[in-house]
């Protein structure tokens, strides 16, 4: 097996509210392996996003230790590619533009990059449209090329299709598979949808809120390309409801993608 | 798949035997006719009625000329080089007075815009002048440094300078934060930041505080000129009403509105232009 790549010790959150601190990440523990595609999975206010943003060095003010590839995190940075909810892109620059952003056109080598990167994301013929001439999918296709064309060691993507419909949202899983499996990249992919958190994890983390805390980490020994409709993914998608339906109260949001 | 194919391939439908409608819709270039045309409507009635009540003895020539009259100085006014003369000048001191102030203006709103501490330091100060009119402003300069360009030009300066400090500084406080993370993550440089994120994302509301300096530059270059100048659209203006020439004023009037649009127009292009990317309401029947 690979060597471990990211490595979260003994991580600890809190949050100071007018109500007194939050516990919003308690205890994390958690090792992802150089090429390991990870999906983190729990209802709203599990700490998630507060885990993937700590990961991507934007939030500094934890407890614990957190390394990538033996260095501590310190603060944001290239080699921690993220992928937000929206895709973020900069409005008064093309698609072409946007994924270079700071880095010239002008260079060969960055041009070329940048045009194999439009044909993996399958965006060939789009290069000089706008953003608002993009739909949601094709956007969040060009965030993942701008990460993507810094060769990120580890690439963090927190909810990146929840604001999709169903139809764009199983081509884009399946684009990610695809980039995944020609790049090898390590994947960290934030869900709240159950579907999603099987079809695309090698191991499916189980976070409960109130303090956010992992309960289970599932293995989906299932070989891609996976099918959906298959009765071992159906047993394994059992699996991590049924982890849910252990906690108390209400575990996942009505309407998460169940 | 759906949406990745830039070209899907078109399936010709089989043609319709529809009753051809009675109403076709306008073709596109005939809307944009239309719309260019349209605002020539009032100023054109407007002028019509004008001439025929002057014609029709209505009107005193003294107080109202007629605009063919109007036209007539103006051709004289162009031939004898005394117009072009004048409006070179005041062209001049706009130019001159808008790219002092307008450039201060900018220079302080980024320093404002980026720094807290600028912000507490100066912006109390400047907005109180801000509000200080012209009028009672060029009394002081004229004392100041005398009758020449320097007080003009100093006046019109001013004016020009809030527009565009105002408008900076709220560009760049308007920068949107979740695009200052993306910049982090992709580690931008501190010049890059500015360069390439924080001066595109505060150029809508720059060209726009740009169009309204110019238009106060103008204003500010009639006060001016009619408080004290032997040169100048102002100074023609202020002399015809000294000897009661009313043709002249209204040639004045007019070069000044002609001036001030065409200006106006010159940034509005600037601005479409630099601004394409921008997905905004056009309002309807645009196009």
């Amino acid at each position: 097996m690979s060597a471990p790549s990211l490595i979260i010790d003994q991580l600890n959150r809190t949050f100071a509210s007018p109500s007194g601190p939050v516990h919003a990440l308690s205890q994390i523990q958690l090792t992802v392996k150089q090429g390991e595609f990870i999906t983190l999975i729990g209802p709203s206010g599990c700490g998630k996003s507060t885990l993937l943003k700590i990961v991507a060095g934007l939030d500094t003010e934890f407890e614990g230790q957190v390394h990538l590839n033996g260095k501590p995190i310190l603060g944001p940075g290239i080699e921690k590619g993220v992928i937000f909810q929206e895709p973020r892109l900069f409005p008064w620059l093309t698609v072409e533009q946007n994924i270079a952003a700071n880095l010239s056109l002008k260079k060969p080598e960055i041009k070329q990059r940048v045009q194999e990167l439009i044909a993996l994301v399958r965006l060939q013929g789009f290069e000089s449209s706008y953003p608002r001439e993009l739909s949601g999918g094709m956007a969040q296709r060009v965030a993942i090329a701008r990460a993507l064309l810094r060769n990120p060691e580890v690439l963090l993507l927190d909810e990146p299709f929840g604001a999709l419909d169903a139809f764009t949202r199983a081509h884009m899983q399946e684009v990610l598979l695809d980039i995944w499996q020609k790049n090898r990249t390590t994947m960290l992919f934030v869900t709240h949808d159950l579907d999603e958190a099987v079809f695309l994890g090698e191991r499916v983390v189980i976070m409960n809120p109130r303090p956010g805390h992992i309960r289970e980490i599932l293995s989906i020994d299932l070989p891609f390309p996976r099918t959906r409709t298959g009765s071992s993914f159906q047993e394994l998608r059992r699996l991590v409801l049924q982890a849910f339906e252990k906690v108390d109260g209400p575990a996942i949001d009505p309407g998460a993608g169940i | 798949m759906y949406e990745a194919n830039p070209s899907p391939k078109v399936v010709p439908l089989p043609e319709l035997k529809v009753k051809p409608q009675r109403k076709r819709a306008p073709r596109p270039r005939q809307i944009l006719l239309t719309n260019r045309l349209i605002g020539w409507l009032l100023p054109v009635t407007i002028i019509v009625i004008w001439q025929l009540a002057g014609q029709a003895d209505l009107l005193n020539p003294i107080l109202l000329p007629t605009p063919l009259d109007i036209g007539e100085e103006l051709i004289s006014m162009l031939q004898s080089g005394e117009l072009m003369r004048n409006l070179g000048v005041s062209v001049w001191r706009v130019v001159l007075g808008f790219i002092f102030g307008g450039s201060l203006g900018i220079a302080a709103g980024l320093w404002v815009g980026f720094s807290v501490k600028a912000e507490r330091l100066i912006n109390p100060s400047l907005q109180m002048l801000r509000t200080l009119p012209h009028l009672a402003i060029a009394p002081l300069f004229i004392l100041w440094l005398g009758f020449g360009e320097t007080s003009k030009i100093l006046l019109i300066a001013k004016g020009s300078f809030f527009p565009l400090y105002v408008n900076t500084f709220l560009g760049i406080r308007s920068v949107d934060n979740k695009l200052f993370d993306v910049a982090r993550v992709l580690e931008f440089s501190r010049w890059q930041m500015i360069a390439k994120l924080i001066l595109p994302a505060a150029l809508p509301n720059i060209l726009l505080g740009a169009r309204l300096s110019l238009g106060v530059a103008w204003i500010g270059l009639v006060v001016a000129e009619m408080m004290g100048s032997s040169s100048g659209i102002g100074f023609i203006i202020n002399d015809a009403r000294a000897l009661s020439l009313t043709t002249v004023m209204f040639v004045g009037i007019l070069i000044f509105a002609l001036a001030g649009k065409l200006s106006d127009s010159l940034v509005f292009w600037v601005e479409k232009r630099l601004l394409r990317w921008r997905d905004n309401y056009e309002g309807e029947g645009g196009h």
